[in-house]
């Protein structure tokens, strides 16, 4: 991989556009039903950016409009520059993707499965023939190469998707649902592998996931997208920080309790857990709700086993803005 | 169209994607024993089990058998490939490869045509080892077997656009559509002899121009001057392509 071109945003034409991804009012109607409603987000060069929301949200069908595999019924997209309507060939040739339970040929070995798409992006054979063999040996692919791909495991053909998607130099990558069903180990390695490609080379990556941690981890900003319309987009932290509320402490004592911690917080909501020797309590000031109770467990002859306060999880960002019908939230920078 | 290259540059690359497609299309799909061997007894016996029996000299039989050889096997995986590639859940990739959806159906037809024309030389050689029969016009010869191959090919990209990922449902269509134009092209019986009823269905097969350049070609009496038939399989074939092109783009807005 040591000449991989960095991604240096030339493509573009003026070779200053930051944005990578702009879609503007996509809309996809299936009949009466609207599955995705006027979305409009841009994505950054060299951003990892998360597309989150739940079965059914949306999510699939956005990411086959941008890849244009679906048309959309209203509304449009650039993909590093080019309309993915009026400039469709030029856009796809900018992108990598890897469609959502999608397979590689069964019937072809792993490296002609990559030189296929190699050849369907154009490039020159020095450049797949070195290019195919420095994937497939980042993805641990290279003892397998004469493998067909109907002897791969799952984990295994994701990681060969993940490098015929990347064989063609893309500046954007999809991954829709790319470590779904997968081994840790697999998983881990297309997470560190895509990571690791944003950080050196500057790709950019639209990832769709159901793993909250995975998004957590990976991505840059993330965008919920609930029943078709887009419900937040924004850092990972600056959504955990939009519901304070749900900050807690977690308390764990030597033995069950026979009564409630009391702290002065009357917005706090307390949920036993572990058996009846845990605690959760959920408070704007979980530092001084950790104080209170070790001075409640100390009155009543109590001990503590553990103690820890947490922040709210993107999982219950999740949870907020898609059981209620929320306004979209635009960061603002 | 890209606007960063003049459209002679994008077509030219399509073309190129084209035979990347062709090729894939034939390592996977054609270059296998079980493909191949079907794909020439069956239509050599399908029409061996007509013409034996029958007072027909031997030669005369030559043509039918190759347009049947040709009609079969250039017809035959076409219309599953779409399907196939669909159930295999590789056709959202290849679709959303800069290859445009003309480049993917363009391969789909020159891999089938390639095929179909391939297959055709056994039938063709065992006719001119076995019997009398002899290749008097070889222009026509080729130009039968290629525009054959092609408008068969083509033929079956159209019966491929039926957006199913069942690959039963297309070969249920495919044989519905494929097995009564036998029975009208000529094939068996010279045009010149059908009831002129059954004539004017088969002026509407291109199966009946392919069946006729070839008799052309082996000397045998031909029912249209050859360059009509050329002419019908030049216009079915850019017909097909064109309906094949518009149904399949259908069936991906609707997707």
């Amino acid at each position: 991989m040591s000449d991989w071109p960095v991604d240096s945003g030339t493509s573009s034409g003026d070779g200053t556009n930051p944005i990578a991804i702009e879609a503007q009012g996509l809309t996809r109607r299936y009949g009466p039903t609207t599955a995705v409603d006027h979305v409009s987000f841009s994505v950054r060069r060299g951003e990892i950016f998360g597309f989150l929301g739940p079965n059914g949200a949306g999510k699939s069908t956005t990411v086959r409009m941008l890849t244009g595999y679906v048309a959309p019924s209203e509304g449009t997209a650039t993909l590093d520059g080019h309309d993915i309507l009026t400039d469709a060939l030029a856009a796809r040739q900018r992108v990598g993707v890897v469609p959502e339970e999608a397979s590689v040929y069964q019937d072809l070995t792993v490296w002609q499965n990559v030189m296929l798409m190699a050849e369907l992006y154009t490039v020159t054979r020095a450049r797949r023939n070195r290019y195919g063999l420095d994937l497939l040996t980042l993805f641990g692919l290279a003892e397998r190469k004469s493998d067909k791909g109907r002897n791969l495991s799952k984990g295994l053909r994701q990681r060969l998707m993940l490098c015929m998607a990347l064989v063609g130099e893309p500046a954007i990558l999809f991954l829709d649902e790319p470590t779904t069903g997968l081994d840790v180990a697999s998983a881990h390695v297309i997470r560190e592998t895509i990571g690791r490609l944003n950080r050196e080379r500057g790709l950019t990556v639209f990832l769709t996931t159901h793993n909250l941690d995975e998004a957590n981890e990976l991505c840059h900003r993330v965008a919920i997208i609930d029943r078709g319309r887009l419900a937040a987009v924004d850092t990972p932290h600056a959504l955990r920080g939009t519901i304070e509320a749900r900050r807690s402490v977690e308390v764990i004592f030597a033995e069950p309790l026979t009564a409630l911690p009391e702290i002065n917080d009357p917005a706090a909501e307390t949920e036993p857990f572990a058996g009846g020797t845990g605690v959760r309590i959920f408070t704007g000031t979980p530092g001084r709700a950790a104080q209170e109770i070790g001075v409640w467990a100390t009155r009543h002859g109590l001990r503590i086993e553990s103690i820890a306060t947490r922040a709210p999880s993107l999982e219950d960002v999740f949870l907020a803005i898609t059981a209620p019908r929320a306004p979209v939230r635009e960061a603002r920078r | 169209m890209s606007r960063d290259h003049p459209a002679a540059v994008v077509w030219a690359r399509q073309a190129r994607l084209a035979l990347v497609v062709a090729k894939k299309d034939a390592m996977i799909y054609y270059l296998k024993a079980p493909v191949m061997t079907f794909g020439l007894i069956f239509p050599v016996f399908f029409f061996l089990a007509f013409a034996i029996g029958r007072a027909v000299p031997s030669d005369a039989l030559v043509p039918g058998m190759l347009a049947m050889a040709l009609f079969f096997s250039a017809s035959a995986v076409g219309p599953l490939i779409t399907p196939w590639e669909r159930q295999a859940r590789t056709y959202e990739r290849l679709a959303t490869s800069p290859a445009s959806l003309e480049a993917i159906l363009l391969g789909d037809l020159l891999a089938a045509a390639a095929f179909g024309a391939a297959i055709s030389v056994v039938p063709l050689g065992l006719g001119l080892m076995l019997t009398p029969a002899r290749v008097v016009a070889p222009g026509w010869l080729m130009v039968g077997v290629v525009l054959g191959a092609v408008v068969f090919g083509a033929l079956g990209v159209l019966l491929a656009a039926r957006g199913t990922d069942a690959p039963s449902e297309v070969m249920m269509l495919s044989n519905l559509v494929r097995l009564p134009l036998i029975f009208v092209s000529g094939v068996f019986v010279p045009l010149a002899h059908l009831p002129s009823w059954s004539q004017w269905v088969g002026f509407l097969s291109p199966l009946s121009y392919c069946v006729d350049l070839l008799r052309t070609s082996l000397g045998e009496t031909a029912f249209f001057p050859p360059w009509i038939s050329a002419g019908a399989l030049i216009a079915f074939a850019a017909g097909f392509v064109t309906l094949a092109a518009f149904f399949h783009r259908r069936q991906r807005r609707t997707a």
